[in-house]
């Protein structure tokens, strides 16, 4: 499942199968659900026997306007078929490609000390397999023992292996995988079919798709306005009749089918799905419809400090040289350590002497022997070839090691340690044998762009609020650097959950995201709920979201996704109604015009002729339908700003809106009908 | 002067609405004020006479239950007593007893703040019956429906589990509201030469030397609190064009303002309720914008009169003076109309059966919407509901759910709002298109032809939107009259307000989502338009077939 794949547009055998699809949805069964459109398929059934039995129906004058409203009316309900067929293939084609990585695979299962190779779909949770370097991982599991490299690009659409180990919040593998070096012991976690691919799979392909409370609610709206436009319609024929004007039954149905909000009606479901397919675009696994419209509602936001807002690694800074070393001594020296020296921290100080145009001899270092960092020495550093010995490392563990080949500890070394520390940076101590040069100042760092979207997120009305194990100091320093509204520093897991209750009892919605086991708690108990992949089991059960690529930061677009759902329903619901209005004017004075010639003074489109206005009116009201169809799939356009500012731009593209255009539609549409009748 | 004399009433009602709005709000928020002083002692004395020792909160069921159980005792006692009135006091007429399905009718007629009138006053009810029946009702279906309003709006407004105490608001509506300001209207009337007596008829001797009997009896206690509590109920057939219960303009203005003050301030209540008072005036320019338009269309169209009379060498510089009373003119005849559909109280200063055809839509379209101020405590409600709609449909474009005052609107309420908003045109529509089809409503129609379909669809809206005016000129006092409607105007009354109290218990226990920058604010002009717009597009398009076939087709076949 590689990104093109899914970025691609609608591809002609989506739409064939979309087609055939929409005549499927036809069955009465299903189309119960949707009580608008079975109103629709109800008034079909009656035009068309209408049609075929005239002498019956003593309709036989009326037969071509009969056929004529038959076929406006079939393809009304099929254009709705078509709509949720549609967004339903986006999500089948990606189940599909999930399947592929599904296929029947082997596992190496370990009774006592024994290896029995069984077939992965007769494993059983609690089972504990092998997997080696090449095998497919059977199935949902944790890693019990040993480290291996994963490629989960079946899942994430990320090619680079990620590692997994046991303890610790790196240790869930997941089925379909692929081992790719290493070997590792893992114990199963699922049962067959039910592993996370499964689940996946069930969701994108929308076959456990539930209403969600808001589309329920709509719903509710919609049968209310359908039942009443019944009654008005039904009523209105005896009432005429009074008049001794004589309604036909075709007409009748014409005048129904436009006044029930049809074109929501049948795009209601295809707008929910396709809001879930560019959740999953995005590669975040929604469990539920629900979650991501709690999505576009949250209030509060709880993001950790370490990889979300920062980096997380800590980067060099700036160099402090002590003791009277110059600059240039202390960022040589540093360098040298750091030259084959593979942790961030390391290149961050090759990068940093990069950056200040600093120069070094770096053949100093040519075969000489790299040692790296180890928790007991809490140095690394560099064996020169001339018997140098070059080390950074911890201020205390650096000051120890001179002190013991008999160096002297500059004076100010305390003082500019204590500084750093203070301003929540990490002081590096800088040494070659027996001298101390300086410190280096390690400074967790921001991620680009972070502000600017804090700053979006507070437009949307969002409160952000950081978490972070730092004290205070450093807390407050990176919070106010990133512009976040909040911040708890010492944070322990327990204390998150304490944030998410406080937030809730005011009543708002909070999201957070998370990947550890001890996250898990406060994953379930917030509204939204973001799991990494990479994170353990229990945090993946307990959140609503997973998000493939592990990116935590990628809760903001998740909201945007949850607003720009609801607001697509909002405005196609408030675009169907409205356009009510014209399609009266065009039907009222069609239907009483022959009996009261007066009418026509209703008929301010000044349409061509009665039956042309009835059929006008219904053809906008059918391809009104797939015109807005990509509306509802890729969802109105979104730009964080405040409610007042997006309400009142909405409303006037889809209110205002939804008066005007049905009148133009119609015209137009009357201009060419009126050629024939 | 015309238009200065619709100004003025207009602006001495928005100059009542505050003081109004805030007196009404310290009667039921239950806080301790100084109103307690004055009225706390009788109210107490009551409160232990029916055993309300504790008077705790109610949860939405036991508040509906309450008034429902109370409606029945009342509605009972009244049916009783108009079914015995020959044998019981006050009936110096010597007036007999009521048919059944007529006191039916009547019984719940009043019950339900409607009061339409199958009866003349002045022929059918003993005093003792105008007393204890029409009068005693006019006050408790005005107090219900109140109380059901602000229950409504503390349903909405806090957190809790309960709607408040149905019969302490109960007898806080009459004790702090509806008995002393009718008692203060009452003298103001008589005092404004409204007869006020427990004497027989009078038979005088007309200037012809002719015998003529004049009816009279305690008319002005009626008359006070049949605006004031938007009931409508006239003493005479004639209502308020009857120069006893209407006698001069002054009156006329009195009794305008007695059935606009009450509903105009509820708005401002409401806001006061939500610790917003912008929320209030939101919905107090919604009804207002809305009735301006009707006033403007009622005037205009009285004005300039039927072309049909014009053609026939009648004068018309006056307007259409056709079943007017002089003494008013078109704009106290308009003015009056308006206010009396908008406020849903049916009285009448004209006969709205000779309205020009643009003219009685006005009445008509007001009945149908129930919104634009509204009977008491109900228009309220019903524009609460519509306010509700508008942050349903609209609230979803900003993103969010929606959310009015900070309540989710979830499909709880939904269900419960669409059994509202489906009621009202069902118990409309279906009884007038049975009407059609059958003899017996057909028979009644005194003017055949688009007025014909008027006059029906003006009687049951009448009914279902508990108003009681008439279109008249329907020969309505039949069984099948009687009972049709009495069933339309039972449930037009019930269904709305249990379905809403229902959603008031339901909004009650949610907690409120703290208000941001991406709410969707229902406090601005734009959410003013929004719901004007939701009440017409869910409200009027509804009716639109129907009244195409009546009024409007009467107007274009007459220009």
């Amino acid at each position: 499942m590689s990104r093109n794949e899914k970025n691609k547009t609608l591809s002609s055998a989506a739409v064939k199968r979309a087609i055939v699809d929409s005549f499927v949805k036809l069955n009465p069964v299903t189309m119960m659900k949707n009580p608008v459109m079975f109103v629709v398929e109800v008034g079909t059934v009656i035009v068309l026997l209408m049609a075929l039995f005239p002498n019956f129906f003593d309709s036989q004058d009326r037969i071509g306007f009969n056929v004529a409203v038959f076929f406006i009316l079939l393809f009304t309900v099929l254009f709705a078929g078509f709509a949720e067929a549609i967004a339903e293939g986006r999500g089948k084609a990606q189940a599909y490609s999930l399947k592929k990585s599904k296929q029947e695979m082997t596992a190496n299962k370990l009774m006592g000390s024994l290896i029995t190779v069984i077939s992965s779909t007769e494993l059983r949770k609690g089972d504990i397999v092998v997997v080696s370097q090449g095998e497919m991982i059977p199935g949902d599991g944790e890693v019990i023992e040993g480290l291996a490299s994963v490629d989960e690009s079946a899942i994430t659409g990320e090619s680079a292996p990620v590692i997994k180990e046991a303890g610790g919040d790196f240790n869930s593998v997941t089925g379909g995988t692929r081992v790719v070096s290493d070997s590792i012991k893992m114990r199963m976690t699922s049962e067959p079919g039910q592993s996370f691919i499964d689940r996946m799979i069930a969701l994108v392909e929308g076959a456990k798709r539930q209403k969600t409370p808001n589309e329920i609610a709509l719903n509710t709206l919609l049968f209310s306005l359908t039942i009443i436009f019944l009654i008005v319609v039904v009523t209105l024929a005896p009432i005429a009749n009074y008049l001794d004007i004589k309604l036909e039954v075709p007409v009748l149905i014409a005048l129904l089918v436009c006044l029930i909000p049809t074109t929501i009606g049948g795009l209601l479901s295809a707008i929910g799905i396709a809001g879930m397919d560019r959740v999953t675009k995005f590669n975040v696994l929604a469990m539920s419809g629900k979650a991501v419209e709690a999505a576009g509602d949250i209030n509060t936001m709880i993001l950790d400090k370490t990889g979300t807002i920062t980096f997380g690694n800590r980067m060099a800074s700036e160099l402090v040289p002590v003791g009277g070393n110059s600059i240039n001594q202390l960022s040589e020296w540093a360098a040298i350590s750091s030259i084959k020296d593979e942790t961030p921290e390391g290149r961050s100080v090759l990068e940093w002497m990069t950056k200040q145009g600093k120069s070094y001899d770096s053949t100093i270092a040519d075969g000489g022997e790299f040692i790296e960092f180890k928790a007991e020495t809490r140095m690394s550093g560099i064996d020169l070839l001339d018997g140098r010995h070059v080390r950074k490392g911890a201020v205390d563990a650096v000051k120890k090691w001179v002190a013991a080949q008999g160096g002297e500890i500059p004076s100010d070394l305390e003082q500019v340690s204590n500084t750093i520390a203070k301003l929540g940076g990490t002081p590096l101590a800088v040494a070659v044998d027996n001298k101390l040069y300086g410190v280096i100042y390690l400074k967790d760092t921001v991620k680009p762009g972070m502000k600017e979207r804090f700053d979006t997120l507070r437009e949307m009305g969002i409160k952000t609020i950081m978490c972070t194990g730092d004290n205070p100091l450093t807390a407050a320093t990176i919070a106010k650097e990133a512009g976040v509204d909040e911040f708890i520093a010492e944070s322990k897991p327990e204390d998150k959950i304490a944030v998410i209750r406080r937030e809730q009892a005011e009543g708002k919605m909070v999201a957070m995201t998370g990947d550890g086991t001890n996250d898990a708690p406060a994953l379930a108990q917030a509204d939204v709920g973001l799991a990494m992949n990479s994170g353990t089991i229990a945090a993946k059960e307990a959140a609503n979201m997973v998000d493939l690529d592990s990116d935590p930061s990628k809760i903001i677009e998740v909201v945007a996704i949850g607003k720009q759902l609801l607001m697509t329903r909002g405005a196609l619901t408030t675009f169907s109604i409205a356009n009510d209005i014209a399609k009266y004017f065009a039907i009222i004075p069609a239907m009483f015009m022959l009996a009261i010639p007066e009418m026509g003074a209703l008929n301010i489109m000044r349409l061509g002729s009665p039956l042309s206005a009835i059929l006008s009116a219904l053809i906008f009201n059918a391809i009104i339908i797939p015109l807005l169809i990509p509306l509802a799939i890729k969802g109105v356009k979104y730009k964080p700003m405040s409610g007042a500012r997006l309400l009142s731009r909405n409303v006037f593209i889809y209110g205002l809106g939804g008066v005007i255009v049905p009148f133009v539609g119609i015209k137009l549409i009357d201009l060419i009908v009126h050629v024939w009748i | 002067m015309d238009i200065l004399q619709m100004l003025v009433v207009i602006a001495v009602l928005v100059l009542l609405v505050k003081p109004l709005g805030t007196y009404v709000y310290h009667v039921f928020s239950n806080e301790q004020n100084r109103l307690d002083k004055v009225y706390g002692g009788t109210e107490q004395f009551i409160y232990r006479l029916i055993g309300l020792k504790r008077r705790e909160g109610m949860s939405w069921k036991v508040y509906a239950l309450s008034f429902i159980a109370t409606n029945i005792v009342l509605v009972a006692f009244s049916y009783l007593i108009l079914r015995l009135q020959n044998a019981l006091p006050f009936n110096p007429n010597a007036i007999g007893s009521m048919e059944p399905t007529l006191t039916f009718n009547t019984v719940i007629s009043f019950m339900t703040n409607t009061n339409l009138q199958h009866y003349s006053g002045e022929s059918s009810l003993s005093y003792f019956s105008q007393m204890a029946v029409i009068i005693m009702m006019m006050f408790t279906s005005a107090a219900t429906g109140f109380s059901a309003a602000i229950a409504f709006v503390r349903g909405i407004t806090s957190k809790g589990k309960t709607i408040g105490n149905f019969f302490e608001d109960f007898v806080k509506a009459h004790t702090r509201i509806f008995l002393p300001i009718s008692f203060i209207f009452t003298l103001v009337l008589v005092a404004l030469q409204v007869p006020q007596t427990l004497d027989p008829t009078l038979t005088v001797k007309t200037l012809e030397g002719a015998m003529q009997q004049i009816a009279i009896g305690p008319v002005a206690s009626l008359e006070s609190i049949k605006h004031l509590g938007t009931n409508g109920g006239g003493f005479f057939g004639a209502n308020s064009a009857h120069p006893f219960e209407n006698p001069s303009p002054l009156t006329n203005v009195i009794e305008i303002l007695c059935m606009w003050a009450l509903p105009a301030a509820l708005p401002y209540t409401f806001g006061l309720y939500a610790k917003n008072k912008k929320q209030g005036w939101v919905i107090f320019s919604a009804m207002m914008c809305l009735f301006l338009v009707f006033l403007s269309v009622a005037y205009t169209s009285e004005k300039v009169g039927s072309p049909a009379m014009n053609t026939l060498g009648i004068d018309a510089s006056q307007g259409s003076m056709e079943g007017k009373e002089v003494r008013f003119g078109i704009a106290q005849s308009a003015l009056f109309t308006t206010v009396t559909a908008a406020a849903t109280t049916g009285t009448v200063n004209n006969m709205h059966d000779t309205l020009t055809p643009l003219g009685g839509l006005v009445p008509l379209a007001e009945m149908m919407l129930n919104v634009v101020f509204g009977g008491k405590g109900v228009g309220l409600i019903n524009m609460l509901m519509y306010a509700i709609l508008a942050v349903f449909i609209c609230g979803l474009m900003v993103g969010r759910t929606p959310e009015f005052l900070g309540r989710k609107i979830e499909p709880r309420e939904m269900k419960l709002i669409a059994i509202a908003i489906l009621a009202h045109p069902f118990i409309i529509l279906v009884p007038t298109a049975i009407a059609f089809m059958t003899d017996l409503g057909q028979g009644a129609i005194s003017n055949p032809g688009f007025h014909g379909i008027s006059q029906v669809l003006y009687e049951y809206t009448s009914a279902a939107a508990n108003n009681g005016s008439g279109f008249e000129g329907l020969g309505d006092n039949t069984p099948f009259w009687n009972i049709s409607t009495g069933l339309v105007m039972l449930f037009g009354r019930y269904i709305s307000i249990i379905a809403m109290l229902a959603v008031a218990g339901s909004l009650v226990r949610k907690q409120p989502v703290p208000e941001t920058i991406g709410t969707f604010r229902t406090d601005n002009a734009l959410y003013t338009g929004l719901l004007i717009g939701t009440v017409l597009l869910i409200g009027a398009l509804t009716f639109l077939p129907v009244i195409v076939l009546g009024p409007v087709a009467e107007y274009l076949t007459l220009r």
